[in-house]
C-alpha cells in the first residue's frame, strides 16, 4: 500500500525515463545526445589520454604540419594541436555547465515570482528587464570582466547573471499561462496556500519550458564563452580553449590552417549537439518553440 | 425529389498511417446518398468520423488522411479522380461548406466585403462592377443588419452569430446546389442557434438545395433534416427518415443516445450509455457497439453486422434491430421528486443584494487607456436563498453572469456589494484566502472543462490526495483507502490511481473532478457547466452520478448551465439570469411552464427538442448584448412586451406568484 | 490613434531614461572612477590623476554629472574621452556611420532572402529544399560567428583569393571606399541573420497554412497561390516584423566579433578598444547610443505590427 506521495515520485521517475526514450527515438535527439555525451566524457578524461602535455612548447616544431606523431600538427608555440583540441572543451564546459543551471534557477525564480505578484511591481520590473536587454551583451560582460578579472570566479557569476535575465521573461510568460488554467483556480478554491500552489500546481508545469530553455541557454552561453575567449577576455593562456586557439591560429591560416580546423570542428560539433538535443527535447515534451535570436 | 442521387458516397474508407506504420481507419466502408433538395442529417459523437465524411464529400482530406478505398460522386462527377483545379472550380461553387467555427474560419486579415467578393469572383458570372451590390444583397439575405457598414469590418469585430451568417452568405455566393454544414451552430447561444437554423431551413426550401448537416445536436437535426444517418466508430449504423430515427430508432446505439438526452417534456432522468466508443485504431471484433449494448449476444461480439434494409425503409447495421422494443427502459425518477417532500426549511446559502464587478486591469493598462467612469456591474441585485439539500439551477446565455456568481461563492472573486451568507447567519468571508478551514471544506467547485481542471502532471492518486490531506490530514494507508473508496463512488476502478489525465477520456476526467470535490464531504457543490464539454451520451452518466451522490450525501447543488433541458432534469428550483440580473426564480416546474418572464419565454421558445414535430418559437431577435443597461430592466432592449419608459428607468419589482415563484417584471402577474 | 502613438513614444523614452540610468549607475558602481580605471595600469601619481579628474569634471556630484551627460546626449554632445581632449561625438559619429553601412548592406541581402526561403521551406516542408535550407540554417545559427567568419576567410580569401579577408580602410573614409572589403563581413552577417529569420518565418508559415481559415479558403475554391498570398502570408509574416527589428538592433551593437575578425571600423570595434583602453566615457556613450537604437527600432516594430494586424488596429482606432 503506497501513499499518494510515493505514487508521485514513481510517476515522475518513470516520466523522465519516458521522455528520455522519446528523445532518443528521434534521429536529431540521438545524434545530439551522443555528441554532447561524447564531449562531456572527453572533457573529463582528456588529461589522462592526451599524447602530449598541452603546455609543452617546442620551438623546433612551430607550425609544423600534421604528422604521425602530431596528428594535427603544432601551433605557433610548438604545442601539440591535437592534445590541445582534446582538452579545449574543459574550461568551457566547466564554466557553462555551472553557469547555466545558475542562470535558469535565478532567472526562473525571479520570473515566476513576478509572474505571480503581478500588478505594478511586475510592470516596473519588466521595463527594467527590457532596458537591460537593450544593451549589447558583450558590453555588459566585458565591463565586468575588465574590472574584476578573467578567472572562472568572475566568468561564472557574470555569465549566470546576464544569461538569466532572458529566462525571467520566459518564466514569467509560462507562469502567466499556467495560473490562468482552471486547475490552479480549483486549488485556490479548495483553500490551498500560495506556497502549496506554487510548488504543486505551478512548478511541475513550468519546469518543462524551463528545461528546454535551459538547454538552449547552455548553447548560447558556450557561444558567448568561446567568443569571449576569442577576443581575449575569456580564459588566460596557456589553458587550452577552442576560442582562444582559433584566435591564435587565425593569423597563420594562410599557410597553417590545421591549427584552426581542429578546434572549429570540436566547438561546432558540441554546440550543434546541444541544439539538436534541445530541439528533440522540446518535441518530446510537446513544447512549441518559436525560434528566437540569441541575446 | 429526383431519383438520381446528387451526392453519392460508396464504401468509402479513410485513414492515416501512424508513426508506428500501422494504418488507422477513421471511416470504415461508409455509404451515403443525398438527392437534390433533400436535407440529410449526420449524427455522431466524437470519434464517429462525421466531420471527416463531410469534408470527404468535397474530395478534401486533412493532412495525413487519405482515402483507402471507395468513391465519392457529386453530380455524377468522381471527386476523387479530379485534379486540384477541377476540384477548386466545384468547391465554393456548386458545392459549398459552412464550417464549424466561423470565427476561426474567416481570414482575420481580410475584410468581410473582400472575402465575399472573392467568392463571387471565383464562382459567379457577374461583372466586377456588380460585385459590391451583390455582396450587400447576400448579407441582407442572411438577415444581417446594416450590411453596407458590415462590408468594411474585419471578422473579429463581429459576434459569433454574425460570423456564422457571413459564412453562410459566402457559401451562397456561388449559388450552390448542395451545402455541407459541419456543426454550424456549436458554441452559439440558444437563441442565436434557433435563428440560424430557421434561416438555413428557409434557404434550403427556397433554393431546393441538397444539404448534409453534420452535428451531435439531435435537436438541431430534427429541425432541419428530412433524413437522418447515425454514425458510430467510423461506420454508418442507422439510416432512415427523421421521424423514424428520432422517434423510434431501430439501432441500440441510436436508441440509447436518444434516451440519454434530457428533454423538457419529460420528468424522468436521462439514461446513460455505459462505456465509451472505440478510439480510431483500436482493434474491433464483431459489432463496434456490442460491448456497450444491452441486447448483445455472442454473435454480436464475434461477427460484424452488415447494413440490412427493414420493411419500413430504414437501413440498420444490427442483428437485433427487431428486438429494440425489448430494450430495458428505465423509469427512474430523479431523486428530487422525493426530496421536495421532506425538504427542510434550513437555508444552506443566501445571497443578499450581491453585486460583482471584474477588477480593473493593472495600472499600465489604465495608463494606456483612459478610465471609463464606472460601467454597470457585471452582476447586480442578486437575492437568492438556497435550501439545504436542494439543487438550484442557474440558467442564462453568455454574459448572464452565472459563472461569475459561482466564482463569488467560491471566493475567487469578491462581490462589490452585498453579502453571501452561509446558513443564513454567518456571512462568508469574501476572499477564499481568508476563509477558515471549515468553510473551505463545505463549499467545493467543479469546473467546466475537464482537460483544464486537472493538473496534467498529477496522477489521479495525487489529485484525490489533495483534498483528503488538506481537510482530513490523511496519509499512508488511510489515504490510499479513502482514495480507492472515492473512485468506487464515482464508478471507477482502483487501477485508475496511477493514471495521468492525458490517459483518460473526457467523461472519466470529469468523474475524477467530481470525486475530488466529494472527497471533501462538502455541503455545497458548485457545478459550473460540468456537462457542457462532454459528449451527449457521457453527459447523462455524469448527471446520473451527481444525482446519486446527492441522494447519498444530501448535498446542496448550484448547477450552472446554458442547456435548459439539463437544468430542468436535475434541479429543484431554477433561476433565470440575463446580463447579470435575476429575471425569474422558482420551482423548476413552475419556471418552465407559463406564466413566464419575457426572457424566459424567449429562452424556452428557442430550445430545440429532438422531435421533428416540434418547432421552436422565435420571439426576440438574436442580438448579442455586450453589457447591461445602466438603469432599469436588463431586458429592455430586446423585450417584445416592453411597457415603455418605465422599463428603461426603473428596476422591475418582484412579482410573487405561487409558492416561491418570483418574476421580476413591470407587467403585473396576472397579465404575464 | 494619435494619443496611442504619443503614449508608446513616451514609453520608449521612459525606457531610454531607465537605460541611461542603468548605464550611468553601472559605471559609478565600479570600483574607482573613469580616471583611476584609465590610469590604473600605469604608475599613476597624484598629479596625473588630479589633472585627469579636472579635465573630465569628475569632482562634481554624480547627479550633476548625469544631468549634464544626459542633457548633452540629447543635443548630440557626448562629452570628452578620457584623454580629456577628443570629442566623443566625433569618434562615435564615424563609427556609427560605418556600422550603419554594414548593417544596411547585410540587411538588404539577408532579409529578403530570409523571407523568401522561409516561405519556400514553410510551404514545402520536409521536402528536399527544406531539408537542405534548414540544415544549413542550423549550422549558421549554432556555429559561432567568429568560426564561420574564419572559415569563410579561409575559403574565399586565402584559398580562392576572390575577396579581401580584412578591412584596411580607415574609420573616417567615405562609404564607397569600403567596397569590396565589406563584402565578406556582409556575407557572414547575412547568413547568420538569414538563418534566424528564415526559421521563424518557416514555423509561422507552417502554422498559418494549417489554420482553419486557410483550410476554409481552399474549401471555398480559392486556387493554391492566391490562398498563399492573400490568406496565409499576411498573417504569417506579421511576427517577422519583430524579428527583423531585433536583427537590426543586433546588427548595430552585437556584431563585435565580426568587426574584430575583419578589422572593420564600426561601433563594435570601438567598444572593444575603449574597454581595453579603459576609456569609460566612450563606453558609456556607445552603450547609450546602442540602447537608444534598440528602443527606437522596437518602437517602430510595435507600431508597424499594430498597423498591420487588423485586430490591434481596430481595437485602438475605434475606441
Amino acid at each position: 500500500m503506497m501513499s499518494g506521495n510515493l505514487h508521485g515520485s514513481k510517476a515522475s521517475g518513470s516520466r523522465a525515463i519516458g521522455i528520455l526514450k522519446d528523445l532518443v527515438s528521434r534521429p536529431s535527439g540521438m545524434i545530439g545526445l551522443s555528441l554532447v555525451v561524447c564531449h562531456v566524457i572527453l572533457a573529463i578524461i582528456s588529461p589522462l589520454i592526451v599524447p602530449f602535455d598541452y603546455k609543452l612548447q617546442n620551438s623546433a616544431l612551430m607550425l609544423s604540419q600534421p604528422s604521425s606523431m602530431h596528428w594535427l600538427g603544432a601551433d605557433h608555440l610548438g604545442r601539440d594541436v591535437f592534445s590541445r583540441t582534446l582538452m579545449g572543451g574543459r574550461e568551457a564546459l566547466l564554466v557553462t555547465g555551472v553557469a547555466t543551471p545558475l542562470a535558469v534557477v535565478w532567472g526562473g525564480f525571479i520570473g515566476i515570482l513576478f509572474g505571480l505578484v503581478g500588478g505594478r511591481l511586475d510592470e516596473v520590473l519588466m521595463r527594467v528587464v527590457d532596458a537591460f536587454l537593450s544593451l549589447p551583451w558583450i558590453l555588459k560582460m566585458l565591463v565586468l570582466i575588465v574590472t574584476f578579472g578573467t578567472g572562472i570566479e568572475v566568468l561564472i557569476p557574470t555569465l549566470a547573471f546576464f544569461y538569466g535575465i532572458p529566462v525571467i521573461r520566459i518564466a514569467r510568460a509560462a507562469t502567466h499561462d499556467v495560473i490562468a488554467r482552471d486547475f490552479v483556480w480549483a486549488a485556490k478554491a479548495r483553500g490551498h496556500g500560495r506556497i502549496s500552489i506554487i510548488w504543486r500546481e505551478l512548478l511541475p508545469n513550468v519546469l518543462d519550458t524551463l528545461m528546454v530553455e535551459g538547454a538552449m541557454r547552455w548553447s548560447w552561453m558556450l557561444l558567448a564563452f568561446s567568443s569571449l575567449s576569442f577576443l581575449g577576455f575569456g580564459v588566460s593562456p596557456p589553458t587550452p580553449d577552442w576560442g582562444l586557439m582559433i584566435s591564435d591560429a587565425r593569423g597563420f591560416m594562410s599557410f597553417a590552417p590545421w591549427g584552426v580546423i581542429g578546434p572549429v570542428i570540436a566547438l561546432s560539433s558540441l554546440i550543434i549537439g546541444i541544439n539538436l538535443t534541445a530541439d528533440a527535447l522540446a518535441k518530446a515534451l510537446g513544447i512549441d518553440r518559436a525560434q528566437k535570436a540569441p541575446m | 425529389m429526383t431519383t438520381q442521387p446528387f451526392i453519392s458516397i460508396n464504401g468509402l474508407s479513410v485513414g492515416y498511417t501512424s508513426r508506428a506504420g500501422k494504418i488507422i481507419q477513421v471511416l470504415r466502408n461508409v455509404s451515403l446518398e443525398i438527392s437534390r433538395g433533400e436535407s440529410v442529417g449526420l449524427v455522431g459523437e466524437s470519434g464517429s468520423g462525421k466531420s471527416t465524411l463531410a469534408l470527404a464529400a468535397m474530395g478534401y482530406f486533412k493532412r495525413g488522411l487519405r482515402p483507402l478505398c471507395g468513391d465519392v460522386h457529386f453530380d455524377s462527377v468522381d471527386m476523387l479522380a479530379l485534379d486540384r483545379d477541377e476540384l477548386q472550380a466545384i468547391r465554393g461553387g456548386q458545392l459549398a461548406l459552412i464550417p464549424q467555427n466561423s470565427g476561426q474560419s474567416l481570414t482575420p486579415t481580410m475584410r468581410i466585403g473582400q472575402q465575399l467578393t472573392e467568392a463571387l469572383r471565383l464562382h459567379s458570372n457577374l461583372e466586377s462592377g456588380q460585385f459590391s451590390d451583390r455582396v450587400v444583397e447576400l448579407l441582407t439575405q442572411v438577415r444581417l443588419p446594416d450590411p453596407a457598414k458590415l462590408v468594411s469590418r474585419y471578422p473579429h469585430e463581429l459576434s459569433g452569430g454574425q460570423q456564422q451568417r457571413v459564412a453562410i452568405a459566402m457559401a451562397l455566393a456561388g449559388e450552390p446546389d448542395a451545402l455541407l454544414l459541419d456543426e454550424p451552430t456549436t458554441g452559439l447561444d440558444v437563441t442565436t442557434q434557433a435563428h440560424i437554423l430557421e434561416l438555413l431551413r428557409d434557404l434550403a426550401r427556397d433554393r431546393n438545395m441538397a444539404m448534409l448537416y453534420v452535428s451531435h445536436d439531435l435537436g438541431a437535426i430534427s429541425r432541419v433534416c428530412d433524413r437522418v444517418v447515425v454514425m458510430y466508430a467510423g461506420e454508418v449504423v442507422l439510416t432512415g427518415s427523421a421521424r423514424q430515427v428520432l422517434l423510434a430508432p431501430r439501432h441500440p446505439y441510436a436508441h440509447g443516445l436518444l434516451n440519454s438526452i434530457p428533454r423538457l417534456d419529460q420528468t424522468r432522468m436521462p439514461i446513460a450509455l455505459d462505456g465509451r466508443p472505440p478510439m480510431p485504431g483500436e482493434a474491433i471484433t464483431g459489432c463496434a457497439f456490442a460491448d456497450r449494448c444491452a441486447l448483445a449476444d455472442n454473435k454480436c461480439l464475434t461477427e460484424a453486422p452488415e447494413m440490412v434494409g427493414l420493411s419500413t425503409g430504414e437501413l440498420v447495421r444490427c442483428f437485433k434491430s427487431d428486438m429494440i422494443d425489448r430494450m430495458p427502459v428505465s423509469s427512474r425518477q430523479p431523486s428530487r421528486l422525493n426530496r421536495s417532500d421532506d425538504k427542510t426549511d434550513d437555508t444552506a446559502l443566501g445571497l443578499r443584494d450581491v453585486a460583482i464587478s471584474y477588477a480593473k486591469d493593472n495600472w499600465l493598462q489604465t495608463f494606456l487607456s483612459p478610465a471609463d467612469g464606472g460601467p454597470p456591474a457585471t452582476v447586480d441585485n442578486i437575492r437568492i436563498s438556497i435550501n439545504k439539500g436542494e439543487t438550484l439551477g442557474l440558467v442564462g446565455e453568455s454574459g448572464s453572469g452565472k459563472s461569475t456568481i459561482l466564482k463569488a461563492i467560491a471566493g475567487l472573486i469578491s462581490p462589490k456589494r452585498g453579502h453571501i451568507m452561509l446558513h443564513d447567519q454567518t456571512p462568508l468571508t469574501p476572499r477564499v484566502e481568508d476563509r477558515p478551514a471549515v468553510n473551505l471544506r463545505q463549499i467545493q467547485m467543479i469546473f467546466q472543462n475537464p482537460d483544464d481542471s486537472l493538473n496534467p502532471r498529477h496522477t489521479v492518486a495525487q489529485i484525490l490526495a489533495q483534498p483528503l490531506q488538506l481537510y482530513f490530514g490523511l496519509s499512508g494507508d488511510a489515504l490510499h483507502q479513502a482514495s480507492v473508496s472515492m473512485l468506487e463512488r464515482v464508478r471507477l476502478g482502483a487501477h485508475y490511481l496511477d493514471r495521468l489525465p492525458s490517459q483518460l477520456s473526457g467523461g472519466e476526467k470529469q468523474r475524477i473532478a467530481i470525486a475530488r470535490a466529494f472527497a471533501a464531504e462538502p455541503e455545497i457543490v458548485l457545478c459550473d457547466e460540468v456537462t457542457s464539454a462532454l459528449d451527449v451520451s457521457v453527459q447523462a452518466a455524469v448527471l446520473d452520478l451527481l444525482d446519486e451522490l446527492k441522494t447519498q450525501q444530501g448535498t446542496t447543488y448550484i448547477f450552472v448551465s446554458h442547456d435548459l433541458a439539463v437544468v430542468k432534469a436535475i434541479s429543484d428550483r431554477v433561476a433565470v439570469l440575463y446580463q447579470g440580473r435575476l429575471c425569474e426564480i422558482g420551482p423548476a416546474e413552475a419556471v418552465y411552464t407559463a406564466p413566464f418572464h419575457p426572457y424566459t419565454d424567449v429562452l424556452l421558445g428557442a430550445v430545440l427538442e429532438p422531435d421533428p414535430d416540434v418547432a421552436p418559437k422565435l420571439i426576440a431577435d438574436d442580438v448579442v448584448e455586450l453589457s447591461p443597461p445602466a438603469r432599469g430592466c436588463p431586458f429592455q432592449r430586446r423585450c417584445s412586451r416592453k411597457l415603455g419608459a418605465i422599463c428603461d428607468s426603473e428596476m422591475p419589482p418582484a412579482r410573487q406568484l405561487r409558492a416561491g415563484h418570483v418574476i421580476n417584471c413591470h407587467i403585473p402577474a396576472d397579465e404575464l | 490613434m494619435l494619443s496611442l502613438l504619443f503614449r508608446r513614444i513616451l514609453l520608449g523614452l521612459v525606457t531610454v531614461c531607465i537605460v541611461s540610468l542603468i548605464i550611468f549607475a553601472g559605471v559609478e558602481i565600479l570600483p574607482g572612477d573613469a580616471c583611476t580605471q584609465y590610469l590604473g595600469e600605469y604608475q599613476a601619481d597624484d598629479e596625473l590623476l588630479t589633472q585627469c579628474r579636472k579635465d573630465l569634471d569628475l569632482n562634481r556630484p554624480a547627479f550633476d554629472r548625469f544631468a549634464e551627460w544626459a542633457g548633452g546626449a540629447v543635443t548630440g554632445d557626448l562629452g570628452l574621452a578620457v584623454d580629456g581632449k577628443t570629442k566623443i561625438s566625433t569618434i562615435v559619429g564615424d563609427r556609427l556611420q560605418n556600422s550603419l553601412l554594414l548593417a544596411f548592406c547585410a540587411m538588404s541581402v539577408g532579409v529578403p532572402l530570409a523571407l523568401l526561403l522561409g516561405v519556400i521551406t514553410g510551404l514545402w516542408r520536409d521536402r528536399l529544399p527544406d531539408l537542405i535550407a534548414s540544415t544549413l540554417a542550423i549550422f549558421a545559427m549554432t556555429i559561432p560567428e567568429f568560426v564561420s567568419a574564419t572559415l569563410l576567410i579561409l575559403v574565399f580569401s586565402i584559398w580562392l583569393g576572390w575577396l579581401p579577408g580584412i578591412v584596411l580602410t580607415s574609420a573616417s573614409a567615405p562609404a564607397a571606399e569600403f567596397f569590396p572589403e565589406i563584402l565578406l563581413p556582409m556575407i557572414v552577417l547575412s547568413l547568420v541573420m538569414c538563418a534566424h529569420i528564415m526559421r521563424m518565418v518557416r514555423s509561422s508559415v507552417i502554422e498559418v497554412m494549417a489554420s482553419d481559415y486557410v483550410q476554409m479558403a481552399t474549401l471555398k475554391g480559392v486556387p493554391y497561390w492566391p490562398t498563399v498570398f492573400r490568406h496565409a502570408l499576411p498573417s504569417a509574416l506579421l511576427p517577422a516584423i519583430n524579428v527583423v527589428a531585433l536583427t537590426i538592433a543586433w546588427l548595430l551593437g552585437g556584431v563585435v566579433v565580426i568587426e574584430v575578425v575583419f578589422n572593420y571600423p564600426g561601433l563594435g570595434r570601438l567598444m572593444i578598444d575603449s574597454i581595453s583602453d579603459r576609456d569609460l566615457p566612450v563606453v558609456q556613450s556607445i552603450a547609450l547610443i546602442v540602447a537608444s537604437v534598440y528602443v527606437c527600432v522596437n518602437l517602430a516594430a510595435d507600431l508597424l505590427t499594430m498597423l498591420a494586424n487588423p485586430k490591434l488596429r481596430t481595437m485602438y482606432m475605434r475606441k
